[in-house]
């Protein structure tokens, strides 16, 4: 418990709009440890984005305790890296340019950290294209790339590869699986992609909707790299699987 | 090597024909205006002939005339331009930014726009004579409005979901100014410069010909006391041309500005 860096205790999230109110989610409890890679799996609209804007510091407007590294989250900042499940491109500027945003492109240690990133993505030869240029899945590892430069304590990815083709979304995982051995950066990472919570998770946390709780928490011991043909993945993943249907028989009950 | 050459020829071909197609209409018209004119089918008195009206336009020019006059016009339209213009960006900019300022300037401001641009012609120049305060301040008038709601517009279209980006990667409030508002608003703000030439550009040639003592307007309300038609063409001629160049420039700006932009270009 000492150096869990995440921890959530009755977390609930009630939004109001004109007359009627949403329960997105209800007495979450999840204690994350420092340097976990943590999947959050779940049906549409269970939440999931909700909660992780919730410990991005986007939304303050909630109910129960949310502590990060101990402390109240009074807004974002770059300690915690988010991306979108759209890539959120700054329109007017380049490759390099928005991956640097804020930053000066034009200092030579801005530049080589960008000109690594831009390479680990494979986006070599795109760094002065527009966000108009750009597939949506070139245009999505350039938001990675932006993220990944702050350097984050706790990076958090909402469905980050769901516009990826087979091929880049394969290597976008084992990217994001060299940078957290080497950076040992805390993931939480949102997919609604089974295979990819059990390939990339070492505990996979399952959602329910109506509302949005905790249905159950996987952990996946094993070592990496994952074959996904393996036996004993297939075992987690069928266990996956499972609690799935419990949720399916439970909402069709209604 | 072979190829690209071959296929650039045949595309700038098509492209001085496209140029020349255009060309047709306003040749041929000049032609006939100028035919007609001769021939005595229209009345050279209302309409002289391009031929005439040129040679007018040759005469105004050697004698320094014209110069002098363009001169004039072309200085207040650029001071009343960059008072109006650059008070109508200042005020978008704050109002835009600022959800107080807004609550107490806006109201005020909107109710002065619905006034008619050229109403207050009259009341400028009662109160500042003929002299060229009245006239920088209609211009002034004129160019202010457009760029102020334009640019307040477009900071309040700012696209939430690249604010949250903007957030999570940490911008302090000026960043958010100058890294997100401002390029968004961009395409705004050049939509209002545009419209800001425009009007002031009319307030100018109201103004001169209105009350004036030189500039292009008073030398066509010069000319049409003594029945020198001409001489009003030729002042048409050049608001006409002016006013075309001015949006090009703009409108080159635009091309080069907004070059990230994903528009229908044609
Ligand atoms: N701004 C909002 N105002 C009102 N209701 C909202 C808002 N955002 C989300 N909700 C509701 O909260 C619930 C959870 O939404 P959320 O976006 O977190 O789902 P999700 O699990 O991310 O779904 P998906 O997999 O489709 O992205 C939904 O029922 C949604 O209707
Ligand atoms: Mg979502």
């Amino acid at each position: 418990m000492s150096n869990s860096i995440v921890s959530i205790n009755q977390l609930s999230k009630t939004f109001h709009t004109n007359k009627d109110q949403v329960q997105a989610l209800r007495n979450i409890n999840l204690d994350i440890q420092e340097g976990e890679f943590i999947t959050v799996i779940g049906p549409s609209g269970c939440g999931k984005s909700t909660l992780l804007k919730i410990i991005a510091g986007l939304d303050l407007d909630y109910q129960g305790e949310f502590l990060l590294e101990g402390k109240n989250v009074k807004g974002p900042g770059i300690d915690k890296g988010y991306i979108f499940q759209e890539p959120r491109l700054f329109p007017w500027l380049n490759v390099e340019r928005n991956i640097a945003a804020d930053l000066n492109i034009r200092d030579p240690k801005v530049r080589e950290k960008v000109d690594e990133l831009i390479n680990l993505v494979k986006l070599t030869g795109f760094e002065k294209s527009y966000p108009r240029e750009l597939s949506g899945g070139m245009a999505q590892r350039v938001a990675i790339a932006r993220a990944l430069l702050r350097n984050p304590k706790v990076l958090l990815l909402d469905e980050p590869f769901g516009a990826l083709d087979a091929f880049t979304r394969a290597h976008m995982q084992e990217v994001l699986l060299d940078i957290w051995k080497k950076n040992k950066t805390t993931m939480i990472f949102v997919t609604h992609d089974i295979d990819e919570a059990v390939f990339l998770g070492n505990r996979i946390v399952i959602l329910k909707p109506r509302p949005g709780s905790i249905q159950d928490i996987v952990p996946v011991v094993l070592p990496i790299p994952r074959k996904k043909t393996s036996e004993s993945f297939q075992e987690i993943r069928l266990q996956v699987v499972n609690e799935f249907e419990k949720i399916e028989a439970l909402q069709s009950a209604f | 090597m072979d190829g690209s050459s071959v296929e650039l020829s045949p595309r700038k071909n098509s492209k001085l024909v496209i140029y020349l197609l255009g060309a047709v209409l306003p040749v041929g018209a000049l032609l006939l205006w100028q035919v007609f004119g001769q021939l005595g089918y229209i009345s050279t008195m209302l309409f002289p002939t391009p031929a005439t009206i040129f040679g007018a336009f040759i005469q105004l020019t050697t004698s320094g005339l014209l110069m002098e006059h363009f001169q004039i016009s072309v200085t207040r339209m650029v001071i009343g331009f960059l008072i109006g213009g650059g008070l109508g960006l200042l005020f978008g900019i704050v109002v835009g930014l600022s959800k107080p300022v807004e609550k107490a300037l806006d109201p005020t401001v909107q109710m002065i726009r619905m006034i008619p641009h050229l109403a207050v012609a009259p009341l400028f120049i009662l109160w500042l004579g003929i002299g060229e305060e009245s006239k920088v301040l209609l211009i002034a008038k004129g160019a202010f409005f457009p760029l102020y709601i334009n640019t307040y517009l477009g900071i309040r279209s700012v696209d939430n979901k690249l604010f949250e980006v903007a957030r999570t990667l940490g911008f302090n409030r000026w960043k958010l100014v100058r890294l997100l508002v401002i390029p968004s608003a961009v395409p705004n703000l050049l939509l209002g410069l545009r419209l800001s030439l425009g009007v002031s550009w009319v307030g100018l040639v109201v103004a001169e010909l209105m009350a004036a003592t030189s500039g292009i307007g008073y030398l066509m309300s010069d000319a049409r006391q003594f029945n020198n038609t001409p001489v009003v063409f030729v002042g048409i001629a050049i608001f006409a041309v002016v006013g075309v160049f001015t949006d090009t420039v703009v409108r080159l700006l635009e091309k080069w500005l907004l070059r990230w932009k994903d528009s229908y270009q044609g």
